[in-house]
């Protein structure tokens, strides 16, 4: 197979730029631009011609030995591409966003430097094809991430900072636990090949599933494992943008996939009374997380629990154990991630155009920068899941995936937390278009929306949230993707 | 066959340039780096024939073969130290070109250094080549001497004593070594250590003499609880010769005792003693990082680290031969320590002359001083992140590498109080370079000013760092090279 | 055999070198100066060179094995090396702290 060397190309493809962001010297902006820049859509390109060649069920890997039976794999299957599409869409409008955010604030080389880096990390965590190269990509993603969430160098960005390795590096120490320990007992992991879990017994089995879902619950903001997060919104807005959509809480939902369907296997985990208890664990995230939203004014705080609550649909739609549910879970995947990053995207604008940071600052908004509120008003309706948006889709096939198992009950748990994401979103959009302005609300001289830089990757963001939702019955759609893939690797 | 001048030259180059140097203090700088240039393509290619040919490579002096005379010996072992030794060395030698080059006149300093810091490489790859504990002992010798005589080197009160603590416990630790030696040529009549393991049986006074000489030896690698000396000294040497102490130094004297145990007197350790050492590593772990939690000082916290990390060394001891059957590599535990050796090697010199490099530029080592550092120099701050990395034991590092081979070992075995000791050491670990690292990271205050210092400070931990990050991306060679000529007692367990 | 003036030797070196190592150990390891110190090192290696030798005789049939006088040379060399840094720290140390305690 001569296609391995695409997946280390898509890899590079972040890497290079973020390499050479470290050596160039500050004041090269425009370059600095271009090449990340070009390294973003190269990316894409990549990821379209891999697509294409993945849907005729092609299966490219490349292999790096580090020891015997310690392999680096990189392989392509239909859940990966369906990961570093997403991530190579939101990384282009990122940059965008990210170059026009942070104009000319100093430590520019640094932050594109370790955004790259992130991204490239990403990408591996997504292309892993084994166990061991998963855990080496997601503590580059942890390593990564840190300089980004102390980018601002004040005191409350290094308070976010500590604490977020507070949470990520026992994590790490637990996962790496749960690794070795299977693998001191089957050999190494890989995906693709399937694992015999006969040597362990049960009560095993069930100590290193629950070791692995703590050790990647800190990053997919697992309750009661999510307290990082919203600490961390003291980082720049591109870099929440990529925290919440992209890379991180993104990578740790995407490795809980990996473990139940790929070294587990739903049915293994399912015999072993392991689905239930997690998708308990996640539906109370989820009421958690919103019920917490409810409480914020802050407009990125309330964001952030709102994340806190959306990836665990991820998680439940994984431990639902039905083929509909999955379906809904891994399109979630990409639904949420691109109405969040519409989300972020606009909290951003707010917060450095016009200074509002709570929510009572939202009042009639509306008309002076309607750019930016119909993209929040749309990634709202979203999360919602308002009919035809994306968010609705994913919903509505977890609620029949449900069904379909038998766990009713999850059709409350969805019902509740619609009306709590209702609750929490509709007071934001009512104040911004129907409550009147406040008089002394100054704007800038050139005006409220301004650079495009800005206002661009938020509409897109946001019209792709609409457009996937519309366009679900398509078989490129994320939903179309994610039935090939559940009907390719998953149906028993 | 290699050619001979391959295992000659790593020892006699660094002697020759030693002796050319006190002659000649004006040339000493170009005689030490060419010196140390030659003991270096002499290592590489040593190592390209080793992995090459699959075998090592050995040298009778003189022809005379042992026990009469002495033998060079390569294996996959010595060869990859003598790489990093070398390396390190190297590393060091140009950074200390600032500090101590010719200025136009002599200095004390000056002139001290480059003969000493010379001894030190020659004596280090002496004991990598030789397979005979009296060589050891010589080697042993000179490199103690010279490293007590950097430690003294600024000649302040504070150093003169620090070296005078340090010389002490190096003398019980020759003489307990010397000692047990003794008594293994009263046993055997040879000290060859080949010629011991063809003959070795397990009785009383070959475990006294080698009990007497793994005390020794746990005295001069600095082992919970005989490590009092280590801190002061090393923090009391130039931040240069520091790296090398803490780099190389205490990984000669491991060596040996790896010597001892797994290639003279295999099977004969017995699972007290692989206890009592596992055990002594395991709570140096621990007591080294909360120590180095403590400090203040960058020095004291690297100091410090190199108190825990050797401690991982010593797991190696109970943990060989854990590998269960279901993995695929051999001897994964003790290959694991030796990786970590190189690779701890090559991060705390990074950090010590990254240490070295900021202090010049900041007058001072504490964590206040060098707040900000990052905006100043940022391939040095750079450096000492990329180190960090290494010694928290994160991937995709050397130190990572090593971890996770130790690991796999612990848990098959099912040893898991040694894999949840490995475990602690890597989180002890971040949570000591956390401090120094927000504090270099921190924004400056806008007043404050840094001296500038030369780039090849910054440039050369930066490559060293790499290097050590690079043994865990690139880990398949130097897995392979360290498999030739190991012991099977590696493979099999000591016990 | 028991009264083999050979074996003798052996026995009495041997011993006497016990006894000078286990003098020397104990001059070593209690609180004292540093010139002591210096000193019970001599006397350690001093006892330890003696029992190295008397192994010399350990096949009385062959005759005195050459290779420990040999090493024992070499370990004197070192030996006196050692001593004359330790000295040479300790004037060091006086000069610096003048005045001071000199047994630090």
């Amino acid at each position: 197979m001569t296609g391995g060397v695409l997946p280390i190309l898509i890899v590079l493809a972040a890497l290079v730029p973020a390499l050479i962001s470290f050596a160039l010297p500050e004041r090269h902006a425009r370059l600095r631009s271009i090449v990340n820049l070009s390294g973003a859509v190269l990316k894409l390109g990549l990821v379209a011609y891999l697509l294409l060649a993945v849907a005729d069920g092609a299966a490219p890997e490349a292999r790096l030995s580090l020891a015997p039976g310690l392999d680096l794999l990189l392989r392509v299957d239909a859940l990966a591409l369906l990961f570093v599409t997403l991530s190579g869409v939101l990384w282009l409008i990122t940059t965008i966003y990210a170059i026009a955010y942070l104009g000319d604030s100093p430590n520019l080389s640094r932050f594109f430097g370790f955004f790259g880096l992130c991204v490239a990390a990403t990408t591996g965590i997504a292309f892993s094809g084994t166990l061991i190269t998963f855990f080496v990509f997601y503590e580059m993603l942890t390593l990564s991430t840190w300089p980004l969430v102390v980018h601002k160098q004040n005191e409350k960005s290094f308070a976010a900072g500590r604490r977020y390795l507070a949470y990520a590096l026992p994590a790490s120490a637990v996962l790496l636990i749960a690794i070795i320990w299977l693998e001191s007992a089957t050999g190494p992991v890989e995906f693709a090949t399937g694992t015999d879990l006969s040597v362990l017994g049960e009560t095993s089995l069930q100590m290193i599933f629950w070791l692995f879902i703590a050790g990647l619950g800190v990053k997919a903001a697992l309750f009661p494992l999510h307290g990082w997060l919203p600490a961390a919104m003291a980082a720049p807005a591109p870099v929440s943008a990529l925290l919440h959509a992209v890379a991180v809480v993104k990578a740790g939902a995407f490795g809980i996939i990996r473990i139940i369907y790929d070294v587990f296997g739903i049915a293994t985990v399912s015999a072993l009374g392991l689905a239930t208890p997690l998708a308990i664990l996640a539906s109370f995230t989820i009421l958690y997380g919103s019920v917490r939203a409810l409480e914020q004014s802050e407009i990125k705080k309330r964001l952030a629990f709102s994340t806190v609550s959306q990836v665990s649909y991820i998680i439940l739609g994984a431990a639902l154990a039905g083929p509909i549910a999955a379906i809904g879970g891994l399109a979630h995947l990409v639904h949420q991630g691109l109405m969040k990053i519409a989300l972020f995207f606009c909290a951003g604008i707010y917060a450095e155009r016009a200074g509002i940071e709570t929510v009572e600052a939202l009042d009639g908004i509306g008309p002076r920068m309607p750019w930016t509120s119909v993209a929040f008003t749309l990634g709202a309706m979203g999360m919602i899941g308002i009919p035809p948006m994306a968010g609705f889709v994913s919903k509505f096939y977890l609620g029949v995936g449900a069904v379909q198992t038998g766990a009713n009950w999850v059709v409350v748990v969805l019902a509740t937390s619609s009306l709590l994401n209702a609750a929490y979103f509709l007071p934001l959009v009512y104040r911004i278009w129907f409550l009147p302005a406040p008089e002394d609300r100054a704007a800038p001289a050139d005006g409220f929306e301004r650079p495009l830089g800005l206002i661009v990757p938020a509409v897109i963001a946001a019209g792709a949230a609409l457009a996937v939702g519309l366009m679900a019955g398509s078989p490129l759609s994320p939903l179309g993707w994610a039935t090939l893939i559940v009907e390719r690797d998953y149906l028993p | 066959m290699v050619h001979p001048a391959l295992l000659v030259a790593p020892i006699a180059a660094p002697l020759l340039a030693a002796l050319l140097a006190i002659a000649f203090p004006r040339g000493a700088v170009a005689a030490a780096l060419s010196a140390v240039g030659v003991a270096l393509v002499a290592s590489l290619v040593l190592v390209v024939e080793v992995a090459r040919t699959g075998t090592g490579a050995a040298l009778a002096i003189g022809g005379w073969p042992p026990p009469l005379g002495i033998a060079l010996e390569a294996d996959g072992l010595s060869a990859m130290f003598l790489l990093a030794a070398s390396t390190i060395g190297l590393g060091v030698l140009v950074v200390a070109q600032g500090p101590f080059g010719w200025t136009g006149r002599e200095t004390r300093k000056g002139y001290s250094f480059w003969p000493l810091a010379l001894c030190l490489l020659a004596a280090l790859n002496a004991i990598f080549l030789s397979r005979d504990f009296f060589n050891f002992y010589v080697g042993l010798e000179l490199l103690s001497l010279s490293a007590v005589a950097l430690v003294a080197l600024d000649g302040k009160r504070e150093a003169i004593e620090a070296a005078l603590r340090y010389l002490m416990f190096a003398l019980v630790g020759s003489l307990l070594y010397l000692l047990g030696a003794a008594l293994l040529y009263a046993q055997y009549g040879t000290l060859d250590i080949g010629l011991i393991a063809a003959s070795a049986e397990t009785n009383g006074p070959t475990l006294v003499a080698a009990g007497l000489m793994t005390a020794g030896l746990a005295a001069k690698t600095a082992l919970f609880p005989l490590h009092a000396w280590l801190p002061s000294a090393h923090t009391g040497a130039p931040a240069v010769a520091s790296a090398m102490l803490s780099a190389l130094v205490p990984k000669a004297s491991f060596f040996i005792l790896v010597r001892v145990w797994f290639d003279a007197l295999p099977g004969q350790a017995g699972p007290g003693l692989t206890l009592v050492l596992g055990t002594m590593g395991a709570v140096a772990i621990v007591y080294g990082s909360i120590l180095a939690l403590l400090q203040e000082r960058l020095k004291l916290i690297i100091a410090y680290s190199t108190v825990a990390q050797l401690g991982y060394l010593f797991l190696v001891f109970p943990l060989a031969g854990g590998d269960s059957t279901a993995q695929p590599w051999f001897a994964g535990a003790w290959t694991g320590g030796m990786v970590h050796a190189v690779s701890h090697g090559l991060a705390k010199a990074a950090m010590f002359l990254c240490a070295g490099a900021m202090m010049a530029a900041a007058g001072g080592d504490k964590l206040s001083d060098v707040r900000g550092i990052v905006a100043k120099m940022p391939l040095a701050t750079f450096a000492f992140a990329l180190a960090a990395v290494t010694l928290m034991g994160l991937p995709p590092s050397g130190g990572f590498l090593a971890k996770y081979l130790m690991l796999t070992a612990a848990f098959a075995s099912g040893a898991w109080v040694w894999g949840a000791v490995v475990l602690a050491g890597g989180l002890l670990a971040a949570l000591y370079l956390y401090r120094p690292l927000a504090s270099l990271f921190a924004p400056a205050d806008p007043d404050r000013t840094f001296t500038s210092v030369p780039l090849r400070t910054e440039l050369v931990p930066l490559a060293l760092a790499l290097v050590a990050v690079l043994l865990g991306v690139a880990s398949q060679f130097p897995y392979d090279i360290l498999q030739v000529g190991r012991s099977v007692a590696a493979e099999a367990g000591l016990e | 055999m028991g009264g083999d003036p050979i074996i003798a030797s052996w026995l009495v070196y041997g011993c006497c070198g016990a006894v000078l190592v286990g003098l020397g150990l104990f001059g070593f390891m209690r609180p004292t100066t540093t010139l002591r110190r210096v000193l019970a090192f001599n006397i350690v290696g001093s006892g330890i060179f003696l029992l190295f030798g008397a192994t010399g005789y350990r096949v009385p049939s062959t005759g005195a094995d050459p290779v420990p006088q040999a090493l024992i040379i070499t370990g004197i060399v070192v030996a006196l090396a050692a001593t004359a840094l330790a000295v040479a720290l300790m004037l060091a140390l006086a000069r610096v702290s003048a005045g001071r305690d000199e047994d630090a």
